[in-house]
């Protein structure tokens, strides 16, 4: 999408400090901003939903990502965490919660059902929610564990730190909404 | 007084006469089979006679028989119970491959509304007098009936999943 460095390890954004002062690019402070405080969605369908229960609960706590507020209503999220298997009936719910979040919003496909299928290599099944949304982040596994899924959102942070604000509005942005007939 | 098989199969063979046949016991449940056109007669029969008494509907679920003569290679299963003396009964149809038709059997059974629509949605057998035979667990938009034997499980097309991986090769999948 954008030529921009991914960071990956970066407590403090780039920028020039001196006596009381620091001055950085809006674009690190609104992705620091964003980053710290990802609002899932879970769409837990499945197995997977069960694992992130547990990423939920207080011994993984994924509060600590400032995630602590799970949103079940797409307006106030924006990250959707698909878990689970995704029946071909399933999909255009689906798709209308991925339609209903505000930009800037992100995916994370958890568990091999919602990335490709997984096992369910039949008739009823999505193979795979990239067919109908774009995803940034996919975590394998069958079912992951919630270290996985953890994992996968600090994948989706340090993405989210490295994003310009201005992609979203950029040509390749609404090109690939459109390969998907998102408006 | 329990009910035996053989008054079971005496009262049917006797009120139904050729309408009625091959009965047999398979894994210790009576089972005969009915001509199409009568399965609705013959049910109500089960349910109200005061002998018989097979008041409760268990299942109902179709069955393709690609390899039959066509005009039995759709088939009906209905397993019937009764609760005072606890016995089951089985009853078999047999359809005409081209254009499956039966009775609807939901004016005896409330319960056969759904499972009729659950086997028209995988077997594709129209049931006569159906209050609403439409798909229940696929998508509407689906043509095809999947439990039929001709159906592919899965899509030929694929070329991102390798059978190796799977634990199948040329000979099981």
């Amino acid at each position: 999408m954008s030529n921009s460095k991914i960071i990956t390890d970066a407590p403090a954004p780039e920028g020039y400090s001196g006596e009381g002062f620091f001055a950085t690019k809006l674009d690190s402070v609104v992705g620091m901003a964003r980053a710290n405080s990802l609002w899932p969605l879970p769409f837990a369908t499945s197995c997977c939903g069960i694992e992130f229960m547990a990423t939920m609960a207080s011994h993984y706590d994924v509060a600590r990502f400032g995630s602590e507020r799970m949103s079940f209503s797409p307006r106030q999220a924006d990250m959707l965490l698909v878990m689970g298997t995704i029946a071909k009936k399933m999909a255009p719910i689906l798709r209308q919660v991925y339609e209903q979040m505000a930009e800037p919003r992100w995916v994370i496909s958890v568990g091999a059902c919602a990335c490709s299928g997984g096992i369910f290599d039949t008739y009823s099944v999505l193979q795979g929610i990239d067919k109908i949304i774009p995803v940034d982040v996919y975590v394998p596994g069958c079912p992951p564990r919630p270290e996985q899924i953890l994992d996968g959102i600090m994948r989706l942070q340090d993405l989210v730190r490295s994003e310009s604000v201005r992609r979203r509005s950029s040509p390749e942005y609404t090109e690939l909404l459109a390969s998907y007939n998102i408006k | 007084m329990a009910l035996e098989t053989a008054v079971i199969q005496n009262t049917l063979a006797d009120q139904f006469g050729a309408k009625v046949s091959n009965f047999q016991q398979i894994h210790d449940i009576l089972t005969f089979e009915v001509n199409t056109d009568d399965i609705k007669e013959v049910m109500g029969f089960l349910r109200d006679d005061k002998t018989m008494r097979f008041n409760f509907l268990t299942d109902l679920c179709g069955m393709h028989f690609p390899d039959a003569v066509p005009e039995r290679q759709f088939g009906m299963v209905y397993h019937m119970h009764n609760w005072m003396d606890n016995v089951r009964i089985r009853i078999k149809c047999f359809m005409d491959g081209e254009k499956p038709e039966i009775d609807s059997v939901t004016g005896l059974f409330l319960s056969a509304n759904w499972q009729e629509r659950e086997t028209y949605d995988f077997f594709g057998i129209i049931f006569k007098g159906h209050p609403q035979l439409k798909r229940i667990l696929n998508m509407d938009e689906m043509v095809s009936f999947p439990m039929r034997k001709e159906f592919p499980l899965e899509d030929g097309g694929r070329t991102d999943k390798d059978d190796r991986f799977f634990g199948r090769t040329t000979d099981n999948c």
